[in-house]
């Protein structure tokens, strides 16, 4: 064949050129990767702090490291940080617990993805001297850890349960809930707090449509459209979390409902939640503290690994109701408080 | 009727799942009144479109016996771009709409050039730029979410009404754009490479198509329906949501496409039936919504649904062997 020769050059030529390519793209991933994993590790590191959290995009555990970040850097320890695929991610937090206890950390700070699924590897891990706290979600049993330091979600469900009953006090109500995936504990605690604020017991008419939307904006808009199509007449929201809230809220506008014909409540506290009450969209939230749940678990393992006492118990890292509208009979505190609080 | 009959009929193109969606639409009306109304017609559609458009990407690289695992996230990182840019960075609307769109066209080509030129299997190509790609669209936004977009890019989400019924611009873009395709691949010398580059590469290398040229076309191509599904997402929901398009987009994308009769290993398939692919998801989502089914077994149902609808597939094409 006549090209063969030219054919042969020009093919060897493309794989020199394919081979420099991909070596090109490894040294500028290795330089991109170190450059950001030096912002995160401080320099004189005595104790090692682990911190695990569900996963690593949504805002709430995004600034729970940031927290915790901050506290290590403060009390010179370093923080070594990992997260799960997504909020059901069970296995990769097992695998995180495992390579921190052999680099070393004197106590790791988690968010399970599921209350039952990782005791064994904790066991583990507190049979080599480890300190484990539980932050935010709690396990089954709580035993299973040293210390819990979480926002009571049962409350935060209570809170707002009763805030969307008094806010409709004398109103024929027909409410929508949106929930996260099934295996949830923070999930269920918030919903059922809600009921029991509410004072719904069972399986109650006023229950139009109990939803999945994930937690996240952009599945609890569809999941409150089907909501308002098998029932238009929904006038209370409870909803999982700020982010859901708004996703619900923009199916309600586009329903054409106005905010004051709706009664949407949520839990959070984050800056984008409070704000979206301050606009009248989000009725109340309950506010919680991630950076509080941070700083406290770093400064208990620092402690712990100055030789003081392990932590334990369950700590209340705190929760407030935030409203613009306070009604009577429910204690809330205003917007400007959850502003100046809020995270994120 | 004999069973050679009903084959044939089966074998023609868009009949399978045509007649699927029909009588799912069929089996919801009957359980519930609220299901066969015209708003509620029209919130499925609004529901579908996302993926119905990402659907036209995909169903063009599996045409080709290639497949887009990049599809949600390169779409996700294309939103945050022109949002992010349009937002927070000062940029007026129509640079930072085509500078998001471009992003998601700029993946296509990583994509086709990295299938073409380095020969790799498109599965692991796309499987390594979604990561990458997610990677981009949370360091970007910095997990924030954008609000307060300029009109330009809400101009999907906005709506008219016919006969008292609310629809989006967006229906009408989406059925253009299939409008398009449907042109493209079946009325063009283009298309009919593409189907030929899919069903035998080899083949029609040796014919004198240039296979590479029309690979890096398609996912090009691909890339730039992303960028549009992107543009229509931020007028449906009217944020730059980091988190949007990593959940279900990937798999529903490639859904969409199986049930509407296109084979995986290239070479077969329309795009209507893509179309069709994507409404009976919809359908089946909004539909169990509606009679109260748990969320959990609309997964159990579209599970059964690929099975059957690749079963069926088979069955009418096998050969005489």
């Amino acid at each position: 064949m006549r090209h063969s020769h030219g054919d042969d050059q020009s093919r060897r030529r493309h794989r020199r050129l394919a081979v420099l390519a991909v070596l090109l793209v490894v040294v500028v991933t290795a330089a991109v990767v170190s450059a950001a994993s030096a912002r995160t590790t401080s320099k004189s590191a005595t104790v090692k702090v682990g911190l695990i959290t569900k996963d690593a995009t949504n805002p709430f555990f995004v600034k729970m490291h940031a927290g915790a970040n901050a506290a290590a850097n403060k009390a010179d320890a370093q923080l070594m940080y990992a997260a799960g695929k997504d909020s059901s991610d069970n296995a990769g937090q097992i695998t995180a617990i495992e390579n921190m206890v052999s680099a070393g950390v004197k106590g790791i700070l988690i968010t399970v993805a599921d209350a039952k699924a990782e005791n064994a590897a904790i066991a583990q891990a507190r049979a080599k001297g480890v300190l484990v706290i539980a932050l935010d979600s709690p396990t089954s049993p709580t035993s299973a850890v040293d210390a819990l330091f979480a926002t009571n979600n049962l409350n935060a469900g209570i809170k707002i349960g009763k805030y969307a009953r008094a806010a409709t006090k004398g109103k024929k109500v027909t409410i929508a809930m949106l929930d996260e995936h099934a295996g949830s504990s923070v999930g269920a605690l918030r919903h059922n707090g809600f009921l029991k604020g509410f004072g719904i017991k069972g399986n109650n008419k006023q229950i139009a449509c109990v939803a999945n939307g994930g937690g996240q904006q952009t599945q609890s808009q569809p999941a409150m459209e089907n909501c308002l199509q098998k029932n238009p007449n929904i006038n209370v929201v409870y909803t999982i979390n700020e982010p859901s809230a708004a996703g619900a809220w923009t199916a309600l506008k586009k329903a054409g409902k106005k905010a004051s014909g709706v009664t949407i409540v949520s839990v959070d506290g984050g800056c984008a939640g409070v704000r979206n009450v301050r606009a009248g969209i989000i009725d109340a939230t309950s506010q919680q503290y991630p950076l509080r749940m941070a700083s406290l678990g770093v400064a208990a393992v620092v402690k712990f690994a100055n030789g003081g006492k392990k932590a334990s118990g369950y700590t209340d890292t705190g929760l407030n109701l935030i409203a613009k509208k306070a009604v009577k009979g429910v204690p809330s505190k205003s917007v400007a408080y959850g502003l100046a609080n809020c995270w994120g | 009727m004999s069973f050679q009959s009903v084959r044939r009929v089966l074998a023609a193109p868009t009949v399978g799942p045509l007649l699927a969606l029909v009588l799912t639409v069929v089996f919801f009306s009957l359980k519930t009144d609220r299901f066969f109304q015209a708003q509620n017609f029209s919130l499925v559609l609004q529901q579908v479109l996302i993926v119905a458009v990402l659907a036209i990407g995909q169903t063009l690289v599996i045409l080709t016996a290639g497949i887009d695992l990049s599809v949600g996230t390169v779409m996700a990182l294309g939103q945050v771009v022109m949002t992010k840019l349009a937002v927070e960075s000062g940029v007026p609307a129509l640079p930072a709409l085509l500078i998001g769109i471009l992003t998601c066209v700029g993946f296509g080509v990583l994509n086709g050039g990295l299938v073409t030129g380095m020969r790799l299997p498109p599965f692991i190509v796309t499987l390594g730029t979604l990561n990458i790609a997610f990677a981009l669209t949370h360091t970007i936004s910095n997990d924030l979410t954008f609000t307060g977009l300029p009109k330009l890019e809400l101009f999907w989400g906005r709506t008219f009404t016919i006969n008292g019924t609310d629809f989006t611009y967006g229906i009408v873009l989406m059925l253009l754009l299939y409008a398009v395709a449907w042109y493209g691949l079946n009325q063009t010398a283009w298309g009919r490479h593409v189907y030929a580059v899919g069903d035998n590469r080899e083949a029609a290398r040796l014919t004198g198509i240039n296979t590479n040229r029309v690979l890096l076309s398609v996912y090009t191509l691909a890339g730039l329906t992303y960028g549009i599904a992107a543009w229509l997402l931020v007028g449906r929901t009217e944020v730059g949501d980091p988190n949007a398009g990593q959940t279900t987009e990937n798999l529903d994308s490639i859904t969409a496409v199986v049930l509407g009769g296109t084979s995986l290993f290239g070479g077969r398939g329309t795009i209507i039936g893509t179309l069709i692919g994507a409404l009976i998801v919809g359908v089946f989502r909004n539909g169990l919504t509606l009679i109260g089914v748990q969320v959990i077994y609309q997964y159990l149902v579209t599970g059964v649904l690929v099975i059957l609808a690749v079963s069926v597939d088979q069955l009418a094409h096998r050969r005489r062997a």
